[in-house]
C-alpha cells in the first residue's frame, strides 16, 4: 500500500466522520435525511475501496446492492417528509 | 501506472471529503443537497477509474456501478429536493445587513 492510497483512506474515514457529525447535530430532519443520502454514496465509494483493500471482487456486488437499498430508503423517506410537513 | 491509479484514487477521496465537508459547512437544506450530490459524483467516478487501472479485468462491474450511480444521484436528490419544496422549507437568505457589511469589508481589503 501505497503513501497515495494511505491519504486517500484516510480521507474517506474523515468524510464518514464529518457526515456523522451532520447526522447527529442535523437541526431537522431535512438535514439528516442529506446527511444519510450523502454517507450512503461515501460508503458505495469505500466498499469498493475494499475491495482493493481486500483483494475480493465480491465487494463490488456488495457496493452495487447497497448502493440500491440506499436509493429506495431516501427516496420512501423523501416521500415520508413530502407528505408530513403540509 | 500504478501512481496514475493512486492520483485518481487520491482525487476521488479528496472530492468525497470536500462533499462531506460542504455538508458540514454549508448554511441550508438546499445548498447542502447540492455540494453533497455533485461533489460526490465526481468523487466516485474518480475512484472508479482508479480501481479499473488498478485492476482492469473488474472494469465491466465498476461500469455498472458507475452508471448507476449517474443514474440514481440526481434522481434521489432532486426527489428531496422537491419534497422538501413541496413541505414548505424556506430558502436561505442573506439578511441586508450582513450582505452590506460583507460588501464593506471586501471594499476595505481592496482598497
Amino acid at each position: 500500500m501505497t503513501m497515495l492510497e494511505m491519504a486517500a483512506g484516510l480521507l474517506m474515514a474523515l468524510a464518514v466522520l464529518l457526515g456523522l457529525v451532520r447526522l447527529v447535530i442535523g437541526p431537522a430532519a431535512p438535514d439528516r435525511l442529506v446527511a444519510a443520502d450523502t454517507l450512503a454514496m461515501i460508503t458505495t465509494v469505500a466498499l469498493t475501496g475494499f475491495a482493493v483493500w481486500f483483494d475480493s471482487k465480491l465487494y463490488l456486488d456488495v457496493a452495487l446492492i447497497y448502493g440500491t437499498l440506499a436509493f429506495v430508503g431516501i427516496v420512501a423517506i423523501a416521500r415520508a417528509i413530502e407528505g408530513s410537513y403540509s | 501506472m500504478r501512481l496514475l491509479a493512486d492520483l485518481f484514487l487520491f482525487t476521488g477521496a479528496l472530492f468525497t471529503f470536500l462533499a462531506a465537508l460542504g455538508l458540514l459547512r454549508m448554511p441550508d437544506v438546499y445548498n447542502r443537497i447540492q455540494v453533497g450530490t455533485k461533489a460526490a459524483t465526481l468523487g466516485a467516478l474518480c475512484f472508479f477509474i482508479g480501481i479499473g487501472i488498478l485492476h482492469p479485468d473488474w472494469w465491466l462491474k465498476l461500469v455498472v456501478i458507475a452508471g448507476f450511480i449517474l443514474l440514481t444521484n440526481p434522481v434521489g436528490s432532486s426527489t428531496i429536493a422537491r419534497a422538501l419544496y413541496i413541505a414548505g422549507v424556506k430558502p436561505w437568505h442573506v439578511s441586508k445587513q450582513k450582505a452590506s457589511r460583507v460588501i464593506t469589508a471586501e471594499t476595505r481589503e481592496g482598497s
